[in-house]
């Protein structure tokens, strides 16, 4: 599995997706299919829904960035995934910032720490 | 002896069924033989026994291990999640920025996507036997967002570049961490799993085979014990029976005392005195 190179998705507002791929993660594959998913004020629940189910299913993206308030409406299908790649990580959006008790790796193990933890 | 309906030693525990010889030298044959079964399974069961505790205490510390790894690993991600709220911000404000002097350059960018500068590696890692994704990241290919911003607020640009740059490398990291996680938590619940059943299931059933087969043990030979005593009460009756008889034989003048060479004074064989 070593050696194998992997994609950087990311599905998020207009601003973030422009950072990451200033970044350098963007990339079309060879069916002209984008990485990443640019979400507007107009997109459907069921098209975010889809393309994170696309990029779980494609082999070679080993990370999917996901702004949180994005995650908040996909939150079931989020919560399905429980193989450990592809990595889904919530990133903060210029609106939301980051709240670590909607995350839904931490709250897998929130019996184990405390508060003061998080501060 | 009451017979158990089900016992895993089969017919041997039920002694109606065993065929018992009483004839001469074979018969104390079969006594000894079955002690010897359950000798044998008695031993049995104690290394069975001695194997299930050893399994159980290795696979309890590899279960501790695990844990530890998984709070060590629980904390980093707390840090580096922390860590990663401040970077992105920085990041949006530094994009914030750029657009007010470069003007609004998302659909440029979007629309020049080719082919990716960062790309990533899974490798393996290995924390007491249970294999942990990592992920690496690498670069290749040239920037392909060289020529944006050359018209204006290409200094803005430069640093925007240079901060999702950072918080890129920063999330993978952060990746490792949680792909991490998710496993050894599976890993966990597997082992603690095998530690109960182990601990409340196998153990206790090789303990009561053993305490059963004890109880056998000890049933036998109060038999044996038993069956010894019958045979000299037996031997005695039988032996006061044929005195008795020789008595009255004795008393009724049938019997002939074969004649005694030591009593006799006279010995007609001889002729001369």
């Amino acid at each position: 599995m070593a050696g194998r190179g992997e994609l950087i998705a990311v599905i998020g507002d207009e601003d973030t997706v422009t950072g990451f791929l200033l970044g350098g993660i963007g990339e079309l594959n060879k069916n002209r299919h984008p990485n990443f998913l640019v979400v507007e004020k107009d997109t459907t629940i069921n098209e975010i829904e889809d393309t994170f189910r696309q990029f779980l299913h494609r082999d070679d993206i080993g990370i999917i960035l996901i702004n949180q308030y994005i995650a908040e409406m996909v939150r079931h299908a989020l919560d399905a995934h429980q193989h450990s790649i592809p990595a889904v990580l919530e990133i903060p959006s210029k609106e939301h910032p980051y709240d670590a008790a909607k995350d839904s790796i931490l709250r897998r193990a929130r019996g184990m720490f405390t508060a003061e933890d998080l501060r | 002896m009451i017979t158990p309906l089900h016992s895993s030693l089969g017919d041997r525990a039920r002694p109606c069924l065993k065929k018992k010889k009483e004839s001469g030298w074979a018969w104390w044959f079969t006594l000894v033989i079955p002690v010897l079964g359950r000798l044998r399974a008695q031993t049995i069961m104690k290394a069975r026994l001695k194997g299930a505790q050893t399994g159980r205490n290795l696979l309890k510390k590899k279960s501790d291990a695990l844990t530890l790894r998984f709070r060590q690993i629980l904390k980093k991600i707390i840090e580096t999640k922390m860590l990663m709220g401040k970077v992105m911000r920085e990041a949006a404000f530094s994009l914030a920025e750029a657009k007010f002097t470069a003007g609004d350059f998302s659909t440029t960018v979007i629309q020049n996507v080719n082919k990716a500068q960062v790309k990533i590696r899974a490798k393996k890692d290995n924390v007491a036997g249970v294999t942990l994704p990592v992920f690496e990241h690498y670069h290749e290919g040239t920037d392909s967002y060289e020529l944006t911003g050359l018209a204006r607020g290409g200094e803005q640009l430069a640093k925007l570049k240079r901060n999702y740059a950072k918080a890129v490398e920063l999330l993978v990291e952060l990746a490792s961490l949680q792909t991490s996680f998710v496993t050894l938590d599976e890993a966990i619940k597997i082992t603690n799993r095998r530690v109960n059943a182990i601990e409340h299931v196998i153990i206790p059933r090789i303990e009561r085979t053993l305490a059963y087969i004890i109880t056998e043990l000890d049933e036998r030979e109060r038999e044996e014990f038993y069956r010894l005593k019958k045979i000299q009460e037996k031997k005695k009756i039988l032996k006061e029976k044929s005195e008795k008889d020789l008595e009255h034989r004795r008393a009724a003048g049938e019997l002939l005392e074969p004649a005694n060479l030591l009593a006799e004074e006279k010995d007609e064989d001889l002729l001369f005195e």
